[in-house]
């Protein structure tokens, strides 16, 4: 039996000043499922997490969230509600410590006990709580974000460009991080351009161009896409 | 790795489970300073000076909750001020309140303001503290106005010689500095304090840890607010006769500020330390140099924003994150 999708996105349209940055996605995310968002710069990846996430409403169309109605819902009610995300630039809070950042999110998250120091350690930031977070690196804050999200118990999770500016060896630790991620159950949507990550952390990918979907399956069968292959290469 | 960054690390996970040490620091911070300002009223005879420094440590604590936590400067927080001893007199002359309750009415006056301006927290930056301070001149002109006169007296000022006890107003200054600096301890080290300065740092990322953003802000804009309601009453009782302009005077606004800002806003001490040390200076620059004194305060100043800008604390901090 396919489990009924943690999050559905059905004419997702919006526009800055006049200009349509989403026209019209549709995107369905089950649990325990690892979708990559996938599209050249300035097609609507970023755009469409922030609407999903409450950053931007809607013009038009539907979120549904875990059963729920969450168009154009404020960023903490989604929050409550199951969902969040993480930041293509990093956003800790720098003047608490890193153990704080992650004490914020548990204490106004949907699940207050979980030990902060687990959550850490998961995200590879174990013996780093005293730090102050603005001492972090850009890796290392990236994954303070992630950490910070997941402290708020989500279950579906959106991670725009986590491997973005991660050295190699950091790489298979972040994939394996997402895969856990989705083994517990949790639906993961992930934005990202290094393809060599997208293949092995994601099930399958949705292809968007200038604010619209123009592929969904598999990355194999992206790849030989030729509408997939003229946007990404221009041929 | 130093000593010091080691006790930061320890001392990181300070919500919920906090050293001993911490906790007995904490009650100092809340005890010593009124229990200070006791002991000078018993070496030092001029208890109004005292008593206005003590208001202007309530007013600097209730600023930096509101301007320290959450980055919004209000240049219109006179207004609580004038509302709490509005609040108070009002209270005397037509509830014929004793003056404890009255005095709790003032902070009440102050509260019910902020209350009602609590949208300009939609506000942010200069345009926020401009509303503000238009909010405080408008509440004055209100107050002011000759039409009330059966209400307010108007321009003519408020009389609250029937109550006048300069003693016990000065207990209740000593008490206010206490309940100011407990709140100020309560907000730095709680799980709201935190949320706070999470919100201070990124409103944004603050909502996706799950803030609720708009209450925060409220809380510690009417908490804030209701300091400053405080102050304005026991300065009202303590002075006894007052005029608007005296109640509303947007110095005081300046005062409290600038206090702030020179011992450190966010921090437990900063505000204190300011306020006790500039109107000190303040005050003895003003009989020692009285024909200059106004131009050595503002060069004074400057020198401070110029090479203090993140206030008195700010060295000893700078110290600590570097782990010296």
């Amino acid at each position: 039996m396919v489990a009924s999708p943690a999050l559905q996105v059905s004419g997702l349209t919006r526009s800055f000043g006049g200009l349509p940055a989403l026209a019209g996605v549709d995107l369905e995310l089950r649990p325990g499922e690892v979708v990559g968002l996938l599209g050249p710069n300035g097609s609507g990846k970023t755009t469409l997490i922030n609407v999903v996430s409450g950053v931007y409403r809607p013009t038009s169309g539907k979120v549904e969230l875990l059963g729920h109605d969450a168009t154009g819902r404020a960023p903490e009610r989604l929050v409550r509600l199951g969902l969040n995300r993480t930041f293509q630039t990093p956003r800790p809070f720098r003047p608490l410590s890193v153990l704080e950042n992650v004490q914020v999110a548990l204490r106004h998250g949907r699940d207050a006990r979980q030990s902060p120091e687990e959550i850490l350690d998961l995200c590879g930031l174990g013996g780093q709580g005293g730090l102050p977070a603005e001492s972090l690196n850009s890796s290392q804050q990236k994954r303070l974000d992630l950490a910070r999200a997941l402290a708020t118990a989500p279950e579906v999770l959106l991670v725009d460009e986590l491997a973005a500016g991660m050295r190699h060896d950091e790489l298979d630790g972040a994939a394996e991080l997402l895969r856990k991620l989705a083994a517990a159950g949790r639906a993961l949507l992930v934005v990202e351009h290094l393809m060599g990550f997208v293949r092995q952390v994601t099930d399958r990918v949705v292809v968007l161009n200038a604010g619209t979907t123009i592929f969904a399956g598999s990355l194999e069968e992206a790849s030989e896409d030729p509408h997939v292959v003229e946007v990404f290469l221009g041929a | 790795m130093s000593s010091i960054a080691q006790r930061l690390r320890a001392g990181a996970g300070a919500v919920g489970r906090r050293p001993r040490r911490q906790v007995v620091g904490d009650v100092l911070l809340v005890v010593v300073p009124p229990a200070g300002f006791l002991v000078a009223s018993l070496v030092y005879n001029n208890q109004l000076l005292l008593l206005t420094m003590m208001v202007y440590v309530a007013l600097a604590q209730g600023l930096n909750v509101i301007f320290g936590f959450t980055g919004y400067l209000p240049f219109g927080y006179v207004g609580f001020f004038g509302a709490g001893a509005y609040g108070t007199a009002l209270s005397v002359h037509f509830l014929h309140a004793p003056i404890a309750l009255a005095i709790l009415l003032g902070g009440l006056a102050g509260l019910l303001v902020a209350a009602l301006l609590s949208p300009l927290l939609r506000l942010t930056g200069a345009y926020f503290a401009i509303a503000s301070l238009a909010a405080a001149e408008a509440l004055y002109y209100l107050i002011s106005n000759p039409q009330l006169t059966a209400v307010t007296n108007g321009p003519y000022g408020v009389n609250l010689a029937s109550v006048y006890n300069s003693g016990a107003a000065y207990l209740a200054a000593v008490v206010l500095v206490g309940v100011a600096m407990l709140c100020v301890v309560w907000v730095r080290r709680s799980h709201f304090g935190m949320a706070l300065r999470a919100i201070r740092a990124d409103p944004l990322a603050a909502r996706l840890a799950g803030v609720n953003v708009v209450r925060a802000r409220t809380i510690a804009w009417l908490i804030s607010a209701t300091l400053a309601g405080l102050a304005g009453a026991i300065y009202a009782w303590a002075v006894s006769v007052f005029y608007p302009e005296a109640v509303f005077d947007l110095s005081i606004s300046v005062f409290a500020i600038v206090f702030a800002l020179f011992g450190g806003v966010g921090t437990v001490l900063g505000p204190l330390l300011g306020a006790v040390i500039l109107y000190g200076v303040y005050n003895y620059i003003g009989v020692s140099q009285p024909q200059d004194f106004q131009l050595i305060y503002g060069v004074l100043i400057v020198l401070i924003v110029l090479f203090l800008p993140n206030g008195l604390l700010s060295i000893r901090l700078r110290r600590l994150w570097r782990g010296r």
